[in-house]
């Protein structure tokens, strides 16, 4: 199924968000203003874009260390991301999670990770909660390739079969499982993983938005209809460093360069958006431009915000509540 | 109100509150047995037949056989309870924690407050623990005080049949992850159970008997060995109270210091093994919290920091039992604080 002309224009809103997003996450890390670690997820946004406009917002994700991406694509508002990124009382866990805890449970973002693995499990209860309570809703788990190599991961992968669950495994492979590339820690083939366990599984080219999307849009179709889970390997590209403090030393120059250049996936949108006709050159640059204001207001409110009173200190741990009979 | 096993109590309180709550799920590996075969289905029930007869009331929707896959199952029962289900999951034997202890100690626990208190996580981790059934070190620990330390647990260990019934469907009904810790030597144990569903409330202790010379806590299988060193003890003069705090988390420190207070010795009985174990835990709180009301140190009965061993002379050896804990009373009545 192809994007329509709004469609399109949404996912590069989206996709400019996110960019320009994590672009001022850097630079507030930069000027000392994070107070813990980001993972940054541009490079990676027709990724999370993609899937997630394949999604409804009944629908579910499970996300990563690198979840910003995810979180902006599945519906969490950027004033309270970026205030819980700087550690500030309006954030969107009012400073209790930082980077990688944001989670909207009432957009379905079930939360980012700080665990390599720790989703897919939780996304195949989701997945389960769906099934079993007649929700129709189906549960995308967003994976790196190091989390491919988690046992985790392979478990459910199995219990997805058994139960047949209408889950997702989104596997974005950056290249690089923090400081090592995929291409040392993973053996074989992640495509072929999965179907060892008989589940229905591709590759798909994460630089291109449709791809993702259609690939995605198959994926629900089949999970909705009760033909269980799929594994989609999308490759793509990380622009920065594992985390904010990694000078990336490890990735050459010139393939730094090379993605900035030849493999970013915004500008790849673009140029086929402008050169095909489809929007204008024009619409996009308004789009940029009320994209840059927005995120500039989420940085200069989440500056101004105050910190958490240390009286929260020692709340939210549990839930004052129970079910009555 | 009839008798009933502890096994049977709380099989009627899973199907009680399957019956009033559509949204509890039950899953586990065996939690019906025979899945998939030609032979006799809910063959077992779990391992240990507490779920026996859910299937046939409730169907394989509710009540799933999961495969050997800890992680994944455990994880999913998070996933489920953050959208929606109240699942009550089973691990065979608690010491099986160790392949997914990620999915209680860094999820399921941590969901409400990282996620700025918009989480519930409403499910129930069960699971059977203790010494006593030769089963050795990977069968048969008592590892509540992981979970104690772990915050946004809550941590439930009961001690007979009553209490099993109440405590669970207790657990059921809270919205937070409940860790229920069912001690494997007890499952034969009768009592009388009310029919009717009924709640225990968490942080409450149970106050067995009370006297005025000592008092002696004690969880789980060790509460009824306290309450044997009580009787032999009074046949000795000496009075002791006896206290049940039935969870380690919640934990009931005012009925504890209460008795600490008024006893002024206490003994402490913990299955679990001596460092940073419960007895620790809660001498520590009396220590600081009650030091003047103590006429004696706080005595711990615990087994040795070892390992649980297979042949029964060591297994015998290594549990607390009612010698030992009258022996520590003992010692503490010489102190003449």
């Amino acid at each position: 199924m192809q994007m329509t002309r709004e469609q399109l224009a949404e996912a590069y809103r989206k996709m400019h968000t996110i960019r320009v997003f994590e672009t001022r996450v850097h630079a507030e890390a930069q000027a000392g203003r994070v107070p813990g670690s980001t993972h940054l997820y541009a490079g990676q946004e027709s990724v999370a874009v993609g899937v997630c406009m394949a999604l409804n917002d009944s629908d579910y994700i499970v996300s990563t260390h690198r979840g910003h991406g995810h979180s902006i694509a599945k519906g969490c508002e950027v004033n309270g991301m970026m205030a819980e990124i700087l550690g500030k009382e309006t954030g969107t866990c009012k400073g209790k999670g930082g980077s990688m805890h944001i989670a909207d449970l009432d957009v379905g973002m079930l939360g980012a990770n700080g665990i390599v693995g720790g989703g897919p499990p939780l996304a195949c209860g989701a997945a389960l909660s769906a099934k079993t309570l007649g929700t129709g809703a189906v549960s995308v788990t967003f994976s790196g390739d190091g989390a491919v190599n988690q046992g985790t991961t392979a478990e459910s992968l199995n219990l997805a079969m058994v139960w047949n669950l209408p889950v997702i495994f989104v596997i974005e492979d950056n290249g690089w499982g923090e400081a090592t590339s995929s291409e040392y820690a993973t053996a074989g083939s992640i495509v072929e993983r999965a179907r060892g366990y008989g589940m229905t599984a591709e590759k798909v080219d994460g630089l291109s938005l449709s791809d993702v999307y259609e690939s995605t849009t198959a994926a629900v179709e089949r999970a909705r209809s009760g033909e269980g889970p799929t594994l989609l390997h999308v490759t793509t590209e990380r622009f920065y460093g594992h985390f904010n403090g990694d000078v990336d030393t490890y990735r050459s120059d010139a393939l730094k360069a090379d993605q900035r250049a030849n493999r970013d996936c915004l500008i790849r949108l673009r140029t086929a958006l402008t050169e095909g006709g489809l929007i204008p050159a024009d619409e996009l640059d308004k789009i940029d431009a009320e994209v840059e204001a927005i995120i500039d207001t989420a940085v200069t409110e989440a500056r101004a915000a105050a910190d958490p009173n240390p009286a929260s200190l020692t709340t939210d741990i549990y839930v004052n509540s129970r079910q009555e009979a | 109100m009839s008798r009933k096993t502890f096994r049977a109590a709380l099989n009627e309180a899973l199907h009680q509150e399957m019956a009033a709550d559509p949204r509890v799920v039950v899953f586990g590996e065996d939690i019906t047995g025979g899945t998939g075969g030609d032979g006799e289905q809910d063959a077992w029930g779990g391992a240990f037949g507490v779920t026996k007869g859910l299937l046939g009331a409730y169907g394989r929707e509710r009540v799933l056989d999961t495969p050997i896959t800890e992680s994944a199952f455990v994880g999913a029962a998070a996933g489920a309870a953050l959208t929606g289900l109240r699942p009550v999951v089973e691990i065979m034997f608690v010491d099986f924690i160790g392949v997914c202890l990620d999915q209680v100690m860094n999820q399921a626990a941590k969901f409400r407050y990282m996620f700025g208190g918009k989480a519930r996580c409403p499910m129930v981790l069960r699971a059977t623990f203790g010494a006593g059934a030769r089963s050795a070190s990977q069968h048969s620990q008592a590892l509540y005080p992981l979970f104690t330390h772990i915050p946004g647990l809550k941590v439930v260990i009961p001690s007979n049949p009553s209490d099993a019934k109440g405590l669970l469907i207790e657990a059921i009904r809270d919205d937070n992850p409940v860790i229920f810790l069912e001690h494997k030597m007890l499952y034969d144990e009768q009592g009388e159970v009310a029919d009717q569903p009924y709640t225990v409330p968490f942080g409450e202790a149970r106050i067995l008997r009370e006297g005025k010379d000592a008092t002696i806590f004690a969880y789980g299988r060790m509460v009824g060995r306290a309450e044997e060193a009580a009787k032999v003890l009074e046949g000795e003069g000496i009075k002791v109270s006896v206290i049940d705090p039935r969870t380690t988390s919640p934990l009931d420190t005012e009925t504890i210091l209460e008795f600490a207070e008024e006893t002024g010795r206490v003994i402490i009985v913990d299955e679990s093994s001596p460092r940073c174990g419960m007895a620790a835990d809660i001498a520590a709180l009396i220590a600081e919290e009650a030091f003047d009301a103590l006429r004696a140190p706080i005595f711990k009965v615990t087994p040795p920091h070892t390992p649980v061993p297979y042949a029964p002379s060591l297994e015998d050896a290594y549990l607390p039992d009612a010698a030992r804990i009258a022996a520590a009373v003992r010692r503490s009545m010489k102190h003449r604080g």
